[in-house]
């Protein structure tokens, strides 16, 4: 595969906010059907990687590339339109609605599909998301699990080919995580290409097969998921040296 | 057509037959009442299509009200239309003032927008008020000619007016309870939501805004004609009154309750009430009214009409999409 048609494909992505840099000089190709995770402490930039790649803001410097596009200076619904679509770290749901309706606008517009034709698309995500039975409640009610839920239903829900997850498993317990891991592993296995934001470790390393490590808006490594956690530079800067998550997943 | 909407298009046809043959049964005083109300729920409910959905927030729709009421003077008195005749003329110059308005005005954001339009709409009265031949600050009246030729008598003259005013009012209600069923009406309610998540999700925010706007401003210049058609007398006082065809709106939606268009009713007919109720007491009735907004404002941010929405499940007029 060339490298134009990539589903995502960075190069010397810089973006600061007066002195504070928050990505710099970032580069990094993701393949058709592979996972990516990225972690990173705190501030390290993750998120605004993410609104840089979704279009949610417009980066300094650098280029952008998507499915043999420029989307370096489109807006959040071109992109959108070009197959890109992410769930909030903070769910963002159209809280005066019911979680159909927030699917169904992300189905109608996602796709640019008048409202009958919608509802098909609509009902597939909402229910392979295993929110089907909360269908016509409203979304401002819903648990914190049911939120993400309803971000990764009217992600999928607008037909994407890229899709960014950010920390949607933050917040939850052992068994709704779970659950949303096997989700998930079932999307992934579908055909799905995805970036995936997690502060959940174990959550993050049982889907992705590389991993990426940002810290202070830079990448300090990237690689497969067990070399990046044995790496020493990581775990001092992302864990701390003693950390006993990592040695968990080390064994 | 589903059940529910053909349910809201019986009661609003029952509402408006009665409303429309109110001359036969009801005095001068509450035709003018209720054209005066039918104006102010046009009103709200328009502004509520722009703050409460779009995320518009304007304090400058008297710069369509009062275009559309100079228009049908300017088209009567010097182009010898007939005044009905000038009402959808007045529509489209306000619109047209709407697209003009609109890409200078979103450039800002949140309060700067608020006060870019006020600003704008000044700025339309300003001019207005230095063109001699429209009367300047002084204004013009409707020559006996034209108003006749709304209708030979007096009180048939009324009548026109009033049905005019009924047919702005339930129109508008209509017709926005129309949008907000559509494809658009998705995509307002996502902006009124939450506009992070629209764009992300495929909503064309700028354009929504765009039309938004525009419709807006042109249904507002057409209630302003029939406004001043029914005074007969037009300045850049009364015509871009801030007060009057904004301050005023604004408190009924605030204290109905936005971002629904039973709140735009519901405060139109709240506001009417108080002010019925208390004519007798002066100046108290400004402070009530007041009063009345902070207490909504503090107690729930969705008005009253979120009281009852929240508490009892009711909907007038239904938008929900229900997965059956």
């Amino acid at each position: 595969m060339t490298q134009g048609a990539l589903p995502l494909s960075i190069r010397g992505l810089h973006k600061s906010f007066g002195a504070l840099v928050v990505a710099e000089d970032i580069s990094f190709d993701v393949e058709e059907n592979s996972a990516l995770g990225i972690i990173g402490p705190n501030g390290a930039g993750k998120t605004t990687l993410f609104n840089l790649i979704a279009g949610a803001m417009s980066p300094g410097s650098g280029k952008i590339n998507s499915f043999g596009k420029d989307i370096g200076s489109m807006d959040a619904r071109r992109r959108c339109l070009g197959g890109i679509a992410r769930s909030f770290q903070v769910p963002q749901p159209f809280s005066g609605m019911t979680a159909f309706e927030n699917v169904l606008i992300a189905a109608a517009f996602g796709r640019g599909l008048n409202e009958h034709a919608a509802r098909k698309f609509a009902i597939k995500a909402i229910d392979r998301t295993g929110l089907g039975g909360s269908s016509n409640r409203l979304a401002g009610s819903m648990t914190l699990l049911d939120r993400k839920r309803l971000e990764l239903a009217r992600a999928l829900a607008t037909g994407p080919r890229l899709l960014l997850l950010d920390e949607i498993a933050g917040g939850l317990t052992e068994a709704e995580c779970r659950d949303l891991v096997s989700l998930i592993k079932e999307i992934r296995d579908q055909g799905m290409t995805i970036i995936w934001i997690e502060h959940v470790l174990h959550a993050l390393l049982a889907v992705v097969d590389r991993v990426m490590v940002l810290d202070f808006g830079k990448i300090i490594a990237q690689g497969a998921p067990d070399e990046i956690m044995k790496d020493p530079q990581v775990a001092a800067v992302y864990l701390g040296p003693d950390s006993e998550e990592l040695e968990m997943i080390n064994g | 057509m589903s059940k529910s909407a053909l349910r809201v298009a019986i009661g609003l046809t029952v509402i408006t037959a009665i409303l429309a043959a109110a001359p036969w049964f009801a005095g001068r005083a509450d035709l003018r009442l209720i054209g005066e109300i039918m104006s102010y729920m046009a009103l709200a409910i328009l502004w509520n299509l722009l703050a409460g959905y779009a995320g518009l927030v304007s304090v400058g729709q008297q710069a369509f009200v009062g275009l559309g009421g100079y228009c049908l003077f300017i088209c009567v008195i010097w182009f010898d239309f007939p005044p009905l005749a000038a009402v959808p003329l007045a529509a489209l110059v306000a619109g047209a003032a709407g697209a003009i308005f609109a890409p200078l005005l979103f450039r800002l954001e949140g309060a700067y927008f608020a006060v870019g339009t006020w600003v704008a709409a000044e700025t339309v009265a300003l001019i207005f008020a230095a063109i001699p031949s429209l009367g300047a600050g002084a204004g013009m009246s409707l020559p006996t000619a034209a108003v006749k030729a709304i209708a030979s008598s007096r009180e048939l003259r009324e009548w026109t007016v009033y049905w005019l005013l009924l047919a702005i009012g339930m129109g508008v209600l209509g017709g926005v309870y129309l949008l907000i069923r559509s494809k658009a009406g998705l995509a307002l309610m996502a902006l009124r939501d939450n506009p992070t998540a629209a764009g992300s999700l495929g909503v064309d925010i700028w354009w929504t805004r765009f039309w938004t706007y525009l419709g807006v401003a042109a249904a507002t210049g057409a209630v302003g004609s029939v406004i001043f058609l029914q005074k007969l007398r037009i300045s850049p006082d009364a015509g871009f009154s801030l007060n009057d065809w904004t301050a005023i709106v604004i408190f009924m939606v605030v204290i109905g309750g936005i971002g629904r268009i039973e709140g735009a009713i519901v405060g139109t007919l709240i506001y009417f009430l108080l002010r019925e109720l208390l004519v007798d007491y002066g100046t108290i009735y400004l402070i009530v009214l007041g009063l009345a907004g902070i207490l909504v404002m503090m107690f729930s941010r969705s008005g009253l009409w979120g009281i009852v929405e929240r508490r009892l499940g009711w909907s007038l007029l239904p938008t929900r999409r229900l997965r059956e």
